[in-house]
């Protein structure tokens, strides 16, 4: 971590985005984390992420459960609320603010221990419901603020830094939330922040449950040899499937690329994602395909990262359960209250 | 044998199989009673099972007004063979046994000192109907017939009351009453008049016949509640579902056809409260309903919205518990759980209704409380209350009232400068200010944790950050005093030096139990609380007696440990009386306990070694 707090004073010369912010109005508080801990770096490609895609900080709202990555919203975005909930729980606190108001960004922050295992029910229930937001796991395979214990993602096999191995099998996320019908699935690397910006602006575009897994190497207690979530592990067994142009919906399309080369995606808000394939067959529109590849990749050893799926119209909560447009905390008496009419009707049926 | 007789104040007990379609003509059989101007109180007994274990219904008549459960039976209507024997052998002497003689039973199953009426409603259904679930469904709505004779209950009432019923299925409502008269012409042919009657009065007024659930569903309609979060547990799942239904009704924009309510049946209740936690920190009304069970699970998140201070909605609708126990009883027993819900110092508002009218009130100003002080709210109902029809006052409302939406600051008033700390106590009354997510640019926005930070919502460990925020947490449940519903005080018609507290579904049994009392020359003031934390008007009331019988349904006299812990008293003279075997506790249950306990208190005089 670092000790120097962050000059409040922007440099006058700092680029602003269309909404009129530097990057650095998408700043947090400074970090408490480990040096090196990847977790800073997916806040800084969150940041990032958000300053590119011109979002103002105030809507968005960035709700977390406990561990060292649900501490990380306090260090991005400042000027948003935020709320640190429950161990394992922030999937039903953020379904329910988003259903308060179905006008922010909602970004859900998590880890591996706070999502694979006592939040696991929840963040099957959130998937399925096809909540809009960006489900963040930031998945380094081990208990970090109470040192060192193996999380329920870390692989079969895998030693813990005091040596011990790790005998049950992990749960593999990006497969679940394939199989629970999540509309946006993809997987980054914190170590690369080129692959994982685009990444998570295509995830904040997309309107339904975007979740993206995060390896994210815990350089206190899980970055050592005969470990498969250490930056080494995993720059040796990446299988990146894609390299992903985010293009938003403003832009003109000016970089051309052969036939074969390239997947556009066209998203309802009029941004496209460019997918540039890297292994030649891959289609990240087929769920069942996405499924098979993931596991095939898996049996070799391999990490997929990359965009697995993604469903351009894909549906809502707030589309199934037919809400209207306004956010419900907008309502009031009027619209809400039937008034003593309607209740003395009820009074006389109740006779 | 002395046969009972009585006009308009006896009891009827129904003896049912589960999910033999008894239940809408045990209903038709209360309800044309109350049509008739007789107060009615019923009461369904019932297994936690759908098709096939014993259900009974207990209907009080009672033209005094009388609506707890009185206790024995003066006419039972044993329709279950399984449960023949216990049902003949709780019918008072000289009272009457209703029961369906197609097979002949032998004389040892029958009693003495009671009147059996044998019909054949088998032997008749199976003549008229050949449809297997017509047999018995008509042979519902013939004992009904039958029973209608016997007590003199008015044919066109009841055939006005199937109308009413079947409006829009006029196919059904023919059946129906051809089945009704088939058991009115048996009756009227073959049986003699029995000593209870039902004669018709004006005791019922402008009351409606509600049932607790769906009247507090009805009220987080009117209340605001725009998100409901909930998962199926007996006695609370049709107050969910009421409210669906009433949102159906109500909530629906006429233009757009969009929904202005979100209902979402969650994976357990720990994601119910959660989804509860995340509307209300994001500025919706948002409530669950639940039993005792749901609260256990829920205790992580109640003790997170105390300390984060956001507006939550809870219904409890108490049973027995846990796991399979007693799901199906009613039950008082979650009182000290939902006070002091969760780990650290927590203290949580309850609110204790009566019975459906306040069901109703009470569901609509939780959501004004709980917006107001920022902290989870209670609505403590109970299966005696929620899944019974309880005759009581009309809903209410006032159409210039207003949603008391609480301490939020706007877009303006922050643009304006307004100085905003989340956990500053402003006012002195520990009701800081709050914001929505989303509101202004650059002003407002804050961090939501636990009980780690300092009056502006950065993270701190600091003990005193710490103290200073529980110091304003008590400050806050000071203030909640004055807010909540007031208790009511009934004094006594004679002077007394004994009174009585009590709370929720023992109300009508309470207040039949002063009358008994009454007539033996005990006279009792009594207090009904309506709300924790208790006003300081329950202290002088302890305090001017000598003292205070306190009435409640469940072992440990949970009501009676809060008064001690809130007021520090004397534990001596708060006498608990304790009913908790599942069923309603009733008037002849709290008088015969109070008078035992002021017999025995009373210092008789000693004459030659006797006691006199």
């Amino acid at each position: 971590m670092t000790y120097l707090a962050k000059p409040k004073l922007h440099h006058p010369s700092l680029t602003k985005n269309r909404v009129g912010y530097t990057r650095r109005d998408y700043e947090g508080a400074v970090s408490t984390l480990c040096a090196g801990c990847g977790h800073d770096s997916i806040s800084a490609a969150i940041i990032q992420a958000c300053w590119e895609l011109d979002i103002e900080p105030h809507r968005v709202a960035k709700l977390s459960g406990i561990g060292c990555s649900s501490k990380t919203p306090t260090y991005f975005l400042s000027a948003s609320h935020g709320f640190n909930t429950v161990h394992g729980r922030m999937p039903s606190v953020l379904t329910g603010a988003n259903l308060a108001n179905r006008d922010l960004l909602y970004l859900g922050v998590s880890g591996d221990g706070d999502s694979a295992s006592i939040g696991i029910g929840q963040f099957v229930h959130a998937i399925r419901r096809g909540v809009d937001m960006v489900y963040i796991v930031e998945n380094n395979g081990v208990y970090g603020l109470t040192k060192g214990q193996f999380s329920a993602t870390a692989d079969q096999g895998s030693k813990s830094k005091k040596g011990a191995v790790n005998t049950d099998a992990p749960v593999d996320m990006v497969g679940l939330a394939l199989q629970l019908g999540a509309s946006f699935v993809a997987r980054g690397f914190s170590g690369d922040k080129a692959q994982l910006v685009p990444l998570l602006k295509a995830a904040m575009t997309h309107k339904g449950a975007a979740f993206v897994d995060v390896i994210s190497p815990c350089v206190a207690f899980n970055n050592h040899p005969g470990s498969t979530k250490s930056y080494d592990y995993v720059r040796q067994h990446n299988h990146a499937l894609n390299r992903l142009d985010f293009v938003p919906a403003c832009a003109e399309i000016t970089v051309d690329y052969a036939p074969g080369e390239v997947t556009e995606v066209h998203q309802h808000d009029g941004s496209v994602l460019r997918l540039r394939k890297l292994p030649s067959s891959y289609e990240a529109g087929d769920r069942v395909a996405a499924m098979n590849y993931l596991h095939r990749c898996e049996a070799r050893g391999e990490v997929v990262t990359g965009l697995l799926y993604v469903d351009p119209d894909a549906s809502d909560l707030h589309a199934h359960l037919d809400t209207a447009a306004v956010p419900l905390n907008t309502l009031r008496e009027r619209e809400l209250c039937p008034g003593s009419a309607a209740l003395e009707k009820i009074n006389a049926r109740l006779r | 044998m002395k046969s009972i007789e009585a006009i308009n104040d006896f009891v009827v007990k129904f003896a049912n199989v589960n999910g033999s379609g008894s239940a809408s003509a045990n209903e038709l059989f209360a309800k044309s009673i109350l049509r008739m101007g007789v107060p009615v109180s019923p009461r369904n007994i019932f297994p936690s099972n759908i098709q096939g274990l014993p259900t009974w219904y207990e209907v009080r008549v009672s033209e005094a007004g009388w609506l707890g459960r009185r206790g024995g039976v003066d006419l039972m209507v044993a329709m279950n063979p399984q449960t023949w024997d216990e049902d003949v052998a709780e019918i008072e002497a000289g009272g009457y046994l209703f029961y369906d003689n197609t097979k002949s039973l032998p004389k040892s199953k029958f009693r003495d000192d009671v009147t059996a009426i044998g019909v054949p409603l088998t032997q008749i259904c199976n003549a008229t109907y050949t449809d297997a679930r017509q047999r018995q469904l008509f042979k519902n709505i013939m004992y009904l017939g039958a029973l209608s004779v016997l007590l003199g209950l008015e044919r066109d009432t009841i055939v006005k009351l199937i109308g009413e019923q079947y409006k829009g299925k006029e196919a059904l409502l023919q059946p129906n009453v051809h089945a009704l008269d088939l058991g009115r012409e048996y009756a009227e042919q073959n049986l003699q008049p029995i000593g209870l009657r039902v004669e018709r009065r004006d005791a019922v007024g402008d009351r409606i016949f509600a049932e607790g659930n769906a009247a507090a569903a009805l009220g987080m309609v009117y209340g605001g509640a725009t998100v409901c979060a909930w998962y199926p547990i007996t006695p609370s799942s049709s107050l969910a579902e009421a409210f669906q239904k009433y949102c159906a009704k109500f909530r629906v924009d006429p233009e757009t056809g969009k929904h202005h309510y979100a209902v979402v049946q969650a994976e357990d209740e720990i994601a119910s409260i959660g989804i509860v936690v995340g509307a209300g920190w994001n500025g919706a009304r948002a409530f669950t309903a639940t039993a005792g069970p749901g609260i256990s699970l829920m205790n992580e998140f109640i003790g997170l919205a105390y300390f984060a201070e956001i507006p939550v909605t809870i219904v409890d609708v108490q049973r027995g518990g846990p796991s399979t126990g007693m799901p199906t009883r009613t039950q008082q027993s979650d009182v000290l759980l939902c006070a002091h819900a969760s780990h650290g110092d927590t203290q949580h508002v309850l609110l204790f209704p009566e019975d459906p009218h306040e069901c109703f009130e009470f569901a609509a100003s939780a959501l004004d409380f709980a917006d107001r002080l920022q902290t989870p709210v209670f609505v403590m109902s109970d299966l005696d209350i929620g899944m019974n029809h309880r005759l009581c006052k009309p809903f209410q409302w006032d159409d210039s009232r207003r949603y008391d939406r609480g301490k939020v600051l706007s877009a303006e008033q922050l643009q304006a400068g307004v100085p905003f700390g989340r956990y500053r106590d402003v006012d002195n009354d520990g009701i800081p200010y709050r914001t929505y997510p989303g509101t202004h640019p650059t002003r407002g926005s804050f961090f939501t944790r636990g009980t780690s930070k300092n009056t502006d919502a950065k993270y701190s460990e600091k003990g005193e950050d710490y103290v200073e925020n529980m110091q304003r947490l008590k400050r806050k449940f000071e203030t909640a005093k004055s807010l909540l519903p007031q208790p009511v005080v009934q004094a006594a018609k004679a002077k007394a030096v004994h009174g009585a507290i009590y709370f929720g579904s023992t109300s009508p049994a309470m207040a039949e139990a002063v009358s008994i009392l009454d007539g033996d020359g005990l006279h009792l003031d009594t207090l009904r609380v309506r709300a924790y934390p208790f006003a300081d008007s329950v202290k002088e009331f302890v305090a001017v007696h000598e003292s205070v019988f306190v009435v409640e349904q469940n072992r440990d006299a949970q009501l009676r440990t809060l008064l001690i812990e809130q007021f520090d008293l004397d534990p001596a003279r708060l006498i608990p009386i304790l009913h908790y075997d599942g069923t309603p506790i009733t008037a002849r249950f709290i008088a015969g306990t109070i008078s035992k306990h002021l017999d025995a208190a009373k210092v008789l005089p000693i004459r030659d070694g006797k006691v006199a």
